[in-house]
């Protein structure tokens, strides 16, 4: 326990002796939450919508106005042709097509159901979604209120109107920020924990250092301990800094308990940290280590589902995340944070989580062997 | 006398490279023991195979009656190691570095300070100054200081003077001579011939064969033949005549002088006339006693 202590006081000397090191761990996650959060944030505002409104009544008209009433979207041009309106997407002056056919109106007051077709620029997919979400958004709200006006003059008793499922839970109002700072904490730890214990391993490879503690009786759990601890200690700061950054300058809502998030980051810690000192002990230098180690982190954090949902992912992927620890962390991250799940919500993926901990760090410590 | 060392057998390949081939040799109790060999004769693989971290592919050896297969755990704590290259922490200070060493071996830097005390006392004043910041000699200092602070029975230093300038070498050895007084054994391997004097027994090494074990004096003496000193300001040109003069046996440069030997093991009447018609004219000839090199060189050749 003493040496196990001692190797990781050393750690710390050598880590706060360093002057990129020892900056860059504060300076990274403040620069990757006021950067990332941002710029892969997309927040939908004004997006250009043409109405080709062949209806022309006064239902038609009130969905169009509702349209132009909300923040979201901005009512670019009308027309009746629909090549004029493929043709102005075409050219970007527009990214969404609202086509209202003739008829809508009357299916509406008749209780049938009403047709409308909206087209989206999908060129930007996370862009379409987003608008695809709104505008059903919109038509949801609007169907309601004639719905209830219906009921109020015609007594109605059963609803004519669309049931409209997707109703965004958790975050309301689809702030895609709140959607995407929980993710970028992930990779915030992941980077933190690839990165730094891998190089950091190799360079002693590399100056031979290494060699001088062979001969020692330090076991190899004991090296692998005084390895692992003092960066899972600071990939938890880092995470403690991303947090606060993403409470004060974008004052997410934090549902859940903290102490298990920093739980289920301890798990996952756990597992990376072990991964990257398994793939340390077959590099030579710290090329071949970054080399390989930036492959599995891009692979994992693409894989994690942190801009597709997990659920529409084809099955391949699916059973890949299976071993992804990113993937349970962006998922338990999200639940915590943005639903408040409690312990016995996430523990599938905390024990899952687990399992690949133990896994990854028994394959370090026998991969990593004192004697060639 | 017990043996500290006891090794029979011993191969190892690297892929198609033989870097230790057929190795026999013992060592004694608080003996100066001199690996000596050109660069890739197999010293530092050797020295990996006695330290435990690097198993023999056949072979038998003992260390401090331990088999390094199965006794490495308790062996690791009673060997001190000093690898070629500088391995300690370049970021730490002079002070942590001992400290680390003396802790991992679950000891104090306080318990065993009399051991070091003469070596670590030189840079001691530099204690706070990282371990990268150091002169050559000084790190060398702080190396073998490192390696015994937990008070090894066998202190195993690879080519530790390489690249230390003269005087910190022969401060060096000096200092190795004191500590054998504790009882400790003290394997040491160089490069330089002269250094193996200094030793109690030398091993010569030579594509990773042993050639030959003995005290370094008795080695000097198995040189077989009279061996000749020749000087002369104009070294290279002297180097071709003796190689083209029919009497000559061997002839290599050694510093200054080249050393000769001749077929019927006498200095040739003729070769004084024969220099000088070469061109060499001031060739100062002598009898010379011969080095462990020239009997390195002799081996070599058989
Ligand atoms: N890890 C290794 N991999 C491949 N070849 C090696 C390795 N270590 C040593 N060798 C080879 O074994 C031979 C002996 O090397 P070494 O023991 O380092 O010699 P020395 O220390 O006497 O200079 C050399 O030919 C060297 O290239
Ligand atoms: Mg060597």
């Amino acid at each position: 326990m003493r040496t196990i202590i001692y190797l990781i006081r050393k750690e710390f000397i050598q880590i706060f002796r360093n002057k990129f090191i020892s900056k860059a761990i504060f300076a990274v996650p403040i620069v990757q939450m006021l950067i990332l959060v941002p710029a892969i944030t997309f927040e939908l505002k004004n997006a250009n919508v043409v109405i080709i409104d062949k209806d022309l009544t006064p239902e038609s008209r009130g969905l169009i106005s509702k349209l132009a009433g909300s923040t979201f979207f901005r009512i670019s041009g009308t027309t009746f042709s629909v090549k004029e309106a493929e043709n102005m997407m075409l050219h970007n002056k527009c990214g969404i097509i609202l086509h209202i056919p003739v008829e809508f109106g009357k299916n509406i007051g008749s209780g049938k159901p009403a047709r409308l077709q909206a087209s989206i620029d999908a060129i930007n997919s996370s862009s379409a979604q987003l608008s695809w979400a709104y505008i059903n958004g919109i038509i949801r709200d609007y169907n309601t209120e004639i719905s209830i006006e219906n009921i109020n003059t015609t007594q109605i008793s059963s609803f004519p109107m669309i049931d409209i499922t997707n109703r965004y839970w958790y975050n309301e109002e689809l702030n895609y920020k709140f959607y995407m700072l929980p993710g970028i904490l992930v990779i915030l730890v992941t980077a933190i924990g690839f990165l730094l214990a891998g190089l950091n391993m190799v360079r002693e490879k590399e100056i031979g250092t290494i060699e001088q503690i062979n001969v020692t009786p330090v076991r190899k759990h004991q090296f692998i301990i005084g390895k692992m601890v003092p960066f899972l200690i600071i990939g938890l700061i880092d995470l403690g800094i991303g947090l606060l950054i993403g409470w004060l300058a974008f004052s997410i809502p934090f549902e859940g308990s903290i102490l298990l998030m920093f739980l289920g980051a301890t798990i996952f810690l756990i597992a990376v940290l072990g991964l990257a000192l398994f793939i340390s002990t077959f590099s030579g230098s710290q090329q071949q280590y970054m080399f390989v180690a930036f492959f599995c982190m891009i692979i994992f954090i693409l894989m994690s589902g942190i801009f597709t949902p997990y659920e529409s992912m084809p099955q391949w992927a699916q059973d890949f995340n299976m071993i992804n620890p990113v993937a349970y962390l962006m998922r338990i991250n999200r639940m915590v944070m943005l639903k408040g799940s409690s312990i016995s919500d996430i523990s599938a993926e905390l024990i899952s989580l687990s399992v690949i901990a133990v896994s990854f760090t028994s394959l370090a410590v026998r991969r990593y062997r004192k004697t060639a | 006398m017990q043996k500290v060392i006891e090794t029979s057998g011993i191969c190892k390949k690297f892929g198609t490279t033989t870097a230790l081939d057929n190795i026999s040799f013992s060592v004694n109790e608080s003996e100066v023991f001199g690996f000596i060999g050109p660069d890739g004769a197999g010293k530092t693989t050797l020295m990996r195979v006695i330290t435990t971290l690097l198993l023999p592919d056949s072979g038998e050896i003992e260390v401090l009656g331990k088999n390094c297969r199965t006794g490495y755990k308790e062996l690791r704590k009673e060997i001190g190691y000093m690898p070629g290259r500088f391995s300690l922490y370049q970021d730490l200070s002079v002070e942590e570095n001992l400290e680390f060493y003396a802790t991992v071996f679950g000891t104090t830097v306080k318990e065993n300070y009399h051991l070091i005390s003469d070596i670590y006392s030189h840079i001691e004043p530099f204690r706070k100054r990282l371990a990268g910041q150091l002169s050559g000699g000084m790190k060398q200092k702080l190396a073998l200081s490192c390696a015994l602070i937990h008070k090894p029975k066998l202190l195993v230093l690879d080519e530790p003077t390489t690249g230390v300038d003269a005087v910190s070498r022969s401060e060096f050895w000096d200092m190795l001579g004191k500590l054998r007084k504790n009882n400790i054994t003290i394997l040491v391997s160089t490069p330089y011939m002269d250094e193996a004097m200094r030793c109690d027994r030398v091993a010569l090494i030579q594509n990773g064969k042993i050639l030959a074990i003995n005290t370094p004096q008795s080695i000097k003496n198995d040189f077989s033949s009279k061996l000749f000193s020749i000087k002369s300001r104009e070294k290279y040109k002297l180097i071709l005549a003796l190689r083209s003069f029919s009497e000559t046996n061997t002839s290599y440069p050694f510093g200054e002088n080249v050393h000769v030997t001749f077929k019927d093991n006498i200095l040739p009447p003729s070769l004084k006339g024969y220099l000088t018609d070469y061109g060499v004219d001031d060739a100062v000839i002598s009898e010379s006693e011969a080095g462990i090199e020239d009997r390195f060189l002799e081996l070599m050749q058989t």
